[in-house]
């Protein structure tokens, strides 16, 4: 049986194709025409804008089921489509000059990234679930490579492999549990399952033990505790670049698809709402914990990522409350849009800082009198801690405000006081930076690279003034990022 | 952009945000121009003093509500219009003119003392108005939190960049503290927006208390954010540590207006919001503000570090007022809405006066001084003023609030005992004995110190940073009545929805 691909299914995944086909011809160019890396990376960056905007004119739209019900264009996947775009864009920004001073630029590294975030976009449109294996594939495997692209540094490979070995068995995992999932419902598209589980058809403890196992699968991308084991050697072997693309849109596509699967399709399975508050309680216990003792600036970010993860999370624990699901992914998308600035821009200042690869330049105290010398990069850092931390008037504020209102209204106050208690044992880590910034005397040496500056800049700007100017319709837009099918 | 002109020509948006202009002015100075600089942060908080005695002039004392109320929804979440609103009403006007007064007062003193980074200093302490500021006029739980926390941050960096030898340590405290407490107020104003679907202050009251256990969680919540900023005893420890390390102008702030950020709070919040658990905990608070007085004056004592003896006494003093809003009694609550004015006046002096001599002698060990009379009466004559009336003498403005605030728990029905105000008096005496002790020490004896012996008297500038204050000891002293009847028919009313 031939399946005809008609226009409306091109139309749904409009954005992604553009980036498939530009990356491949992209591909090619790079290596039979174009001299210059640089316009490699122009080229990767400007199909980002036109996905950008495909992707914004895909918003309002009703929700579309494509490729047989494989895809779902609905305005949640939309949301995270556009930020994905964004975030690649600003990705390759960050890219560009350390890849060419450290003598690493090369072409595929663009097309790579392009590939990981097509990969990242499907996972927010997954409508079965073989697709969220494949998309899950697709975003990784990218990824695997870009953090061995400082080939031959040791650590650099060694995170690669570390990270490729890993992320391999926790795809068993997911393997495995999608198939428990197929076998508890016989099906695997997602808005037929809804259907099977609400007439009650459904397998309950094989689809509870499969939910669990896909649980493990998508808490290894996002890094929750017990699944973070990789995140902090990862984070510090690779690229700073590809570490901070990681720390950003990594999580935001596991948690496209643990919200799809758990708010939309599994709430039946409330039994596992005490492994989703535990796996939240420990990662922003041990997250934050953790970061406390470190001394590298790329692992204090790994654990702090670790700890944002439980955040996020711990709003997710409502997921099986049918009133407060919606809430729940609205305050966990506002909060990701808060996380996502503030990451790309602190690991915005790593890169600037740091000397040469994996070397100098990556010791808190290579932060000292930082502000002295360059008070607009010092002055946007601690925004971005600040923002982490969660002190008004910056989007982290808003963000955790978010967050801890669906998770006491879901009745979590012992989950609420563990992440306001984190909060503050962060708040001690982070205010170190500030501190090393500001109150010690040194002499920093910052490169000159004005794309990183000016992407670090805005997002110190958008961290800190979007909260109070524009948090109702940043909220709204999230809210009306419901999670449908059809 | 009609609606910007609305926002800003309201006198208490403008009061809270003028001070913006001036950081704004100033982020675009080059950072050589000091004077300039110093020059644009005066004038930009003596304009905002100037807004803030306008905002006095609306003010109808005779009104017990709230007033110049501006009220507008500012967004939306999730089914929660949070607003925007700001009103004044006589429990918050005095704070409001005591913050606005003693910003410039602050700016003057630092003059000569803050000579390294002089713009991002006084960027830091127009944002920090900003926020004080806002803390008294926000009625609204969201944004009143909003100001609230966003004070921490330029005092961390007042701290941490211009202070002692030990400030990093001391700032660290001193934001971890504040902030364990607000987080937890932070989950009750969650809490209080899911039950009442808004945080809009007068709206909340409108609908009644919280029944139940819970009302008495939701106290110690937001007790707990107020008790360390007071600071209560045992809960003052980050105290001694901030005051000593901190700059002076960042004492006199800290000293006089971000404590009675916590008894405020108290006031406005914790007794109208929860009055059924306030009473209930009123004799609790009761015994922590006498053990407060009492400790803090005997720690007072035995101190040789000038500045940290002032900041034990304000443990000392704010204990006073801590016993007079929870004796839940007309003269108890006016009396410590008149102490709090009274401290933020005597200790910011005495703080100024501290920042005074350190900056000749780079020492506030007491043992350095003596004799100092001789060398500099000026200076001499105004300190003793200041320290009279922090011990509370009769014709000096320390006596007449805590006069009142004895009254009002020997009388108070809610306390039931009058052991709190006995106890609470022995503070009084034993201000006396540290503060003589002290002024004794300094001024007095012998002039046998070699370095002492060609110290310069004050400057007209340095007098003029005092003068106010002074003035003000002696006008509430002399005449408190203006001032009690700003404040009493806000008391009143505040009473009858409470002890209903």
């Amino acid at each position: 049986m031939t399946v005809p691909v008609t226009w409306q299914d091109v139309a749904a995944l409009l954005p992604e194709f553009f980036l498939v086909v530009w990356a491949s011809a992209l591909l090619l160019l790079d290596v039979f025409w174009i001299r210059e890396k640089r316009t490699t990376a122009w080229l990767s960056a400007l199909g980002f804008v036109v996905a950008l905007v495909l992707a914004v004119g895909q918003m309002g739209r009703a929700p579309l089921l494509a490729f047989r019900g494989m895809v779902i264009a609905d305005a949640f996947s939309v949301f995270l489509v556009a930020l994905f775009a964004l975030s690649g864009l600003v990705g390759i920004l960050l890219a560009q000059d350390y890849l060419a001073r450290n003598g690493i630029e090369r072409g595929e590294f663009y097309v790579l990234l392009m590939f990981s975030v097509v990969g990242m976009m499907l996972m927010a449109r997954v409508a079965d679930l073989v697709m969220i294996f494949l998309a899950l594939e697709l975003f990784s495997l990218p990824l695997y490579v870009m953090t061995g692209f400082a080939r031959p540094r040791a650590d650099s490979e060694e995170a690669a492999l570390k990270y490729f070995l890993l992320g391999a068995f926790a795809s068993g995992f997911m393997a495995f549990g999608i198939a428990l999932v197929y076998g508890a419902t016989s099906t695997t598209s997602l808005p037929h399952m809804v259907d099977v589980i609400q007439a009650g058809e459904a397998d309950l403890a094989l689809l509870t033990a499969g939910a669990a196992l896909v649980l493990t699968g998508l808490g290894f991308k996002i890094a929750t505790v017990p699944f973070h084991m990789w995140t902090p050697d990862v984070y510090h072997g690779a690229p700073s670049p590809v570490s901070g693309f990681m720390a950003a849109t990594a999580k935001m596509a596991g948690f496209a698809a643990l919200l799809r699967l758990f708010v939309l399709v599994f709430p039946v399975v409330a039994d596992l709402t005490p492994v989703l508050w535990a796996l939240a309680a420990l990662s922003m216990v041990l997250g934050n914990v953790a970061a406390i003792a470190q001394r590298n600036i790329k692992r204090l970010l790994a654990y702090s990522s670790i700890a944002h993860a439980g955040y996020m999370l711990s709003a997710a624990v409502a997921f099986a409350d049918p009133h407060l699901g919606p809430q729940a992914v609205a305050a966990i998308l506002f909060y990701l849009v808060a996380y996502v600035l503030a990451t790309f821009g602190a690991w915005g200042v790593v890169i600037l800082l740091e000397r040469r690869i994996g070397q100098e330049g990556l010791l808190l105290e290579d932060y000292a009198g930082l502000s002295r010398q360059y008070p607009g990069l010092a002055a946007a850092m601690a925004v971005f801690m600040l923002s982490f931390i969660g002190v008004p008037p910056t989007l982290g504020f808003f963000g955790k405000f978010y967050l801890f209102r669906v998770v006491l209204d879901a009745g979590f106050v012992g989950l609420a006081l563990i992440g306001v208690l984190t909060s503050l044992v962060s708040a001690y880590y982070y205010l170190r930076v500030v501190m090393l910034m500001y109150m010690k005397p040194g002499e920093p040496i910052v490169r000159r690279e004005p794309r990183v500056q000016a992407t670090v800049l805005a997002a110190a700007a958008l961290t800190l003034f979007l909260g109070l100017t524009a948090a109702s319709s940043l909220y709204a837009w999230a809210t009306e990022a419901i999670l449908r099918f059809g | 952009m009609s609606g910007i002109l609305e926002f800003v020509t309201h006198p208490l948006n403008a009061v809270t945000f003028f001070p913006l202009v001036g950081v704004v002015a100033i982020l675009l100075l080059a950072r050589e121009k000091e004077t300039l600089i110093r020059w644009v942060a005066l004038g930009t908080s003596l304009i905002t003093f100037v807004i803030s005695l306008g905002v006095l002039g609306l003010f109808n004392p005779q009104d017990p509500g709230l007033q110049l109320v501006y009220d507008r929804p500012w967004f939306t979440v999730a089914g929660w219009t949070i607003r925007y609103v700001m009103g004044v009403d006589g429990l918050s006007i005095l704070l409001l003119l005591l913050t606005t007064l003693l910003t410039p007062i602050a700016i003057l003193s630092t003059w000569t003392a803050i000579q390294e980074r002089v713009k991002e200093f006084m960027i830091f302490f127009l944002l920090l108005e900003i926020g004080m500021v806002g803390v008294f006029l926000a009625l609204d739980l969201f944004l009143f939190y909003i100001f609230w926390e966003f004070t921490l941050v330029p005092m961390y960096f007042l701290i941490g960049m211009w202070g002692g030898p030990r400030r990093m340590y001391a700032a660290i405290k001193f934001f971890l503290y504040t902030m364990a407490g607000s987080i937890l107020m932070l989950l009750a104003i969650v809490w209080l927006g899911l039950h009442y679907g808004t945080f809009s202050v007068p709206d909340i009251l409108a609908q009644g208390p919280v029944m139940g256990p819970v009302q008495y969680w939701l106290f110690l919540a937001f007790a707990a954010a107020f008790a360390i900023k007071v600071p209560m005893w045992p809960l003052h420890s980050w105290l001694p540590d901030a005051h000593v390390e901190a700059p002076t102008a960042g004492s006199v702030i800290l000293a006089g207006v971000l404590l009675k950020m916590g008894t405020y709070g108290f006031l406005r919040f914790n007794m109208s919001l929860f009055p059924d658990a306030a009473k209930y905990y009123a004799p609790w608070v009761a015994l922590l503000a006498v053990i407060g007085i009492v400790y803090g004056a005997i720690v007072s004592f035995p101190q040789r570090d000038v500045k940290k003896l002032v900041a034990y006494s304000s443990v000392s003093h704010l204990g006073f007022v801590m016993l007079g809003l929870f004796a839940f009694t007309p003269q108890g609550i006016e009396g410590a809405i008149l102490q709090m004015i009274n401290h933020g006046i005597s200790t910011g002096a005495l703080f100024l006066i501290v920042g005074m001599i350190y900056e000749r002698r780079h020492t506030r060990d007491l043992d350095a001084f003596g004799g100092l009379w001789k060398v500099m009466p000026v200076y001499a004559v105004l300190s003793l003023i200041t320290a009279l009336s922090s011990m509370g003498l009769p014709g000096l403005n320390g006596f007449v609030g805590e006069f009142n605030i004895l009254l009002g728990a020997l009388g108070s029905r809610v306390l039931g005992s009058y052991w709190f105000a006995g106890f609470a008096a022995l503070g009084v005496i034993l201000a006396a004995v540290y503060m003589l002790t002290m002024y004794q020490k300094v001024f007095l004896g012998p002039l046998d110190k070699e370095e002492n012996k060609c110290l310069q008297d004050l400057n007209w500038r340095e007098v003029v940073t005092l003068l106010p204050l002074i003035v003000l000891m002696f006008w509430i002293g002399l005449y408190p009545k203006p001032f009690f009847a700003l404040m009493h028919p806000a008391v009143e009313h505040l009473l009858q929805a409470v002890l209903k």
